[in-house]
């Protein structure tokens, strides 16, 4: 049975209205009072399985997720795919196989490629939940973030955000930016344009070549984690120029006009996209995020679990 | 001797300005008579009426970029069935790309090809040889032993000639046996990693993209070298706006530049591969609206030369996976004539003509092959196909081992009815009703 | 509908001898108001505060499969330890007595109070479960092809008690 309101699979903003998109935020908020209980658990999924079926190695998400389905008290396995020998693809046929022969409610998906989530959920009648795909949608990532700025900021409507850093490369600005703009904020990126996607400009957001520039028109920065290997690629030159050219520092938000919520997705590279000071200062909500993505995925496990919304 | 009929067709030849109903007479193995009606025909052999009203009755269709997957993959693709399925697309001749396993990088391996050809014993199957030994991009091939043998060409399609170095000598060397050098117009660099053409949809996609640029980088890289020693470079699979721009200038210049394009690169948009469709994955990828327009008019004006499928069969579960891990490529040749006529002699911007002329005429000139005509006394390579029949593509009916193509389920309009390869008929019964299904 | 719950709040202090470790706890939505309407007859009464708490009981519901998730959850709001406290649920309707179940379900996991209670607006019959309510403001037997809905002045504009025909429930 399909839900009513999220459809059968979670697998990426930009294919969500912008009343989905509330109706997650809206369910979210009063379940994170769930985890300050004493019996962090409800019985509502009770019964379900749900598998955790991270082909890449992401320990905060996994926990996450892990987190949000037991405090909905599901049955869950996990299973890491990373390092097998099989070369990814055929694995996930495989995995898809096996999966739909065991039963399971619902799986959520991590993995290295784009797309490879909607590669499953085309092939199993069990939910999927997008935990991240290649370099595509990382959609409960994105909500956590659209959630975090709705309790500081309220109404996104006319709010402006800027996603620093490597966009190119990543999953969480594509999500988002879709999430911020269905919600009618104003979207700027900013970062070399080494790794911002060529077609940036068709995409309707804003573009800053300099974070200065970008720190005086932000309500909010949601600051993305450099991969390291970046560098190797020949992206970028080194850390210590992309920190002096791109860092969000101190003296950089002492400069800016008002006081601008601090985000980063985590892991963050201290010192490299952003400083120490910054990442721990008084506008910065990056544990607000943490807390807030348990709820996030509770309320997706739970909206998609179901089927006819508004029983009696 | 056998004679075979051909009664009633609309003839099309461009090599003789040839375009009227009337009648073709095949004796034996050649052409005897091809344009104004025969009266009553009377032999002493068999003869084979095939009632042609309706149809239209050209030179054979000649693809000049194909891959067969024999020796080394005989579970995807073989000689006998790529040539069938040829065949059944209405080419009576077929170019097969060296890049198989062992590489066809010498005499033996191409006279293994023609003679796998010979007991198929249905479409010509010409090999073309490798640029480089073992494709590896380091020497030349024996380009002489293999022309010697029955290659028509040389290219290390399925990757480029990265060398320009490399691509010089071949370019040079090629000229003493009067074979094109085609080459895989792909800057290695700037493709690593790429899974679709670069743009918006790769952005939003999260797909690495393949820009414009790798293309045409190596497209003008190999017309000035063609410029600097005179050999003929074949351009494969040209897929952007600027590759035709290039071409035109090197053309304007006298340059011995020649190009091809696919079907698919003429009717679809990257846009096809939104959902993640491995069936719309190929290389060069597809790319925007505007490119395939430029494509198209380039085809009418004769920019490009010619049209060539790139047929490139694929197991099932190697598309069955993530796109990034896909292998590129689709099967084309039983879709070929079907997507040309959809889209571009339906809309008007080519007539029968220059379809035959872009299929068989011109394809038989670049790489030197018989065929391509009607004129008395040549080959008898004739391809009838029906200009009006709507069909649904159904892959699972291809004769093809392959069935990785884009078209699965579209409605498309034409389709070869009957092939005959040297005065045989090697595909189709002349008269049987072509519509859905076979 | 005032004269009945300040005839509710009379027997809920007579019942449980005042209003020292009582807490009502009303259910999302309705039941949170007239908790709330309850509580203040109460200290009209006897001129002392009583502790309130709100229960949204939607991820506790046993029928999640059958009937769907409701879009959007309440909030559960218990401000102090329910442990050796008398615990009233305050509910509009009660019918199968599922909601109340759940309640308890759920008070469990906050405590373990000395004694939980029930009381209801309106008793309509039809039990599904061995549930019976300590207070009651008002009893109709209503067939099962009727709902009974509490309309509140704080959610609907007006107090009232009205029996429409149900459409199409599972
Ligand atoms: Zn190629
Ligand atoms: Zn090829």
């Amino acid at each position: 049975m399909n839900s009513p309101v999220l459809g059968k699979d979670l697998l990426g903003l930009e294919t969500l209205s912008a009343e989905q998109i509330r109706l997650i935020l809206d369910t979210a908020g009063p379940l994170k009072e769930i985890s300050e209980r004493t019996i962090k658990k409800v019985p509502a999924l009770r019964g379900m399985t749900i598998v955790n079926l991270f082909f890449e190695a992401s320990t905060r998400t996994r926990i996450s997720f892990e987190f949000a389905e037991k405090r909905l008290s599901a049955d869950t396995v996990n299973v890491g795919a990373a390092g097998s020998s099989v070369s990814k693809g055929e694995t996930l046929v495989d995995t898809a196989r096996n999966l739909e022969a065991m039963r399971i409610d619902m799986v959520v998906i991590r993995h290295g490629a784009s797309g490879a989530a909607k590669f499953l959920a085309d092939r199993i009648e069990s939910k999927v939940v997008n935990a991240g795909d290649g370099t595509h949608e990382h959609p409960t990532q994105g909500l956590l973030d659209l959630l975090t700025l709705r309790d500081r900021l309220g109404d996104l409507a006319g709010r402006r955000v800027c996603i620093c850093g490597d966009v190119l490369h990543s999953r969480v600005a594509r999500s988002n930016l879709w999430g911020l703009k269905k919600l009618g904020a104003e979207v700027a990126v900013c970062g070399p344009r080494s790794l911002l996607p060529n077609a940036i400009d068709e995409m309707g957001v804003k573009v800053f070549d300099r974070i200065e520039a970008a720190i005086e028109w932000a309500e909010a920065l949601n600051i993305l984690r450099l991969q390291l290997e970046r560098m190797q690629g020949g992206y970028i030159p080194s850390l210590r120029e992309y920190n002096r050219v791109f860092g969000v520092t101190r003296e950089r938000l002492d400069r800016a006009p008002r006081d601008i919520i601090i985000m980063h997705p985590g892991p963050m590279n201290r010192g490299v996209e952003i400083d120490s000071d910054v990442a721990d200062g008084p506008h910065s909500v990056i544990l607000d995020q943490v807390t807030n993505g348990v709820a996030i995925r509770m309320a997706v496990l739970y909206l998609l679990a179901g089927g006819r919304p508004e029983g009696g | 001797m056998d004679s075979i009929l051909l009664r009633g067709g609309r003839v099309v030849d461009p090599s003789q300005n040839l375009d009227a109903i009337g009648d073709v007479l095949v004796e034996g193995d050649a052409i005897a008579h091809a344009g104004s009606p025969l009266g009553e025909v009377r032999r002493d052999g068999g003869l084979m009426v095939i009632d042609c009203a309706g149809r239209i009755v050209a030179p054979g269709f000649i693809d000049v970029h194909c891959h067969l997957r024999e020796p080394g993959r005989e579970d995807v693709e073989t000689i006998a069935t790529g040539a069938m399925a040829a065949a059944a697309g209405g080419f009576t001749a077929v170019c097969a790309m060296p890049n198989t396993d062992p590489v066809t990088d010498n005499q033996a391996a191409v006279g293994f090809i023609v003679r796998q050809a010979q007991r198929a014993g249905s479409a010509r199957v010409y090999p073309i040889g490798a640029v480089s030994l073992g494709q590896r991009g380091d020497s030349l091939a024996e380009f002489g032993e293999m022309v010697g043998a029955g290659a028509v060409g040389v290219s290390d399609d399925g990757k480029p000639v990265a060398s320009a170095q490399l691509m010089r000598s071949a370019l040079e060397y090629a000229r003493t046996f009067n074979i094109p050098v085609a080459d895989h117009c792909e800057e290695p660099t700037l493709a690593k990693g790429g899974a679709m053409n670069e743009g918006v949809v790769s952005a939003r996609l999260g797909l690495k993209g393949i820009p414009s640029e790798a293309e045409e980088i190596m497209a003008i890289r190999d017309i000035l070298l063609a410029r600097r020693t005179g050999g003929h470079v074949h351009l494969c699979h040209m897929s952007t706006r600027g590759s035709v721009e290039l071409i035109r200038w090197g053309k304007d210049r006298g340059i011995r530049v020649t190009a091809e394009v696919c079907p698919h690169h003429l009717s679809l948009t990257e846009d096809a591969v939104e959902g993640y469709d491995t069936n719309a994955k190929m290389n060069p990828p597809l790319r925007t609206a505007d490119d395939v327009e430029a494509l198209r008019e380039a085809v009418r004006d004769g920019t490009i030369d010619l049209v060539a499928t790139d047929h490139a069969p694929h197991h099932y579960d190697e598309k069955e996976r993530a796109f990034s891990d896909a292998p590129n490529g689709i099967v084309g040749l039983e879709t070929a004539l079907a997507v040309v006529v959809t889209h571009l002699v339906v809309p008007g911007i080519i007539a029968w003509p220059l379809l035959v002329d872009r299929m068989s005429t011109t394809p038989a000139r670049v790489f030197g092959l018989q065929g391509g005509t009607l004129r008395r006394g040549t080959v008898a390579d004739i391809t009838i196909f029906d200009p009006a029949v709507a069909w649904t593509v159904d892959p699972d009916t291809f004769l093809s081992k392959g069935r990785n193509s884009p078209y699965r389920g579209k409605a498309l309009t034409g389709r070869a009815t009957c092939t005959i390869v040297g005065g045989r008929v090697v595909y189709g019964d002349g008269r049987r009703e072509m519509g859905d299904g076979r | 509908m005032a004269r009945t719950l300040r005839r509710m709040a009379d027997e809920i202090v007579e019942r449980f001898s005042g209003t020292e470790d009582l807490i009502l706890v009303g259910i999302q939505r309705r039941g949170v108001q007239l908790a709330e309407r309850i509580a203040g007859y109460i200290t009209e009464r006897e001129g002392a505060i009583v502790a309130l708490g709100a229960l949204d009981i939607t991820l506790y519901r046993d029928d999640l499969q059958t009937i769907g998730p409701r879009p959007v959850v309440g909030k559960t709001d218990l401000p102090l330890s329910l442990d050796h406290r008398t615990v009233v649920i305050v509910d509009d309707v009660l019918y199968t007595g599922r909601t109340v179940r759940a309640a308890m379900d759920e008070l469990a996991d906050f405590g373990r109070p000395a004694r939980i209670a029930l009381a209801v607006l309106v008793d309509r019959g039809g039990r599904e479960l061995p549930i019976h309510a300590d207070i009651v403001g008002k009893r109709i037997q209503a067939p099962s092809e009727l709902r009974v809905d509490v309309l509140i002045r704080e959610v609907d504009g007006e107090d009232g008690v009205v029996t429409v025909p149900r459409e199409g429930e599972g």
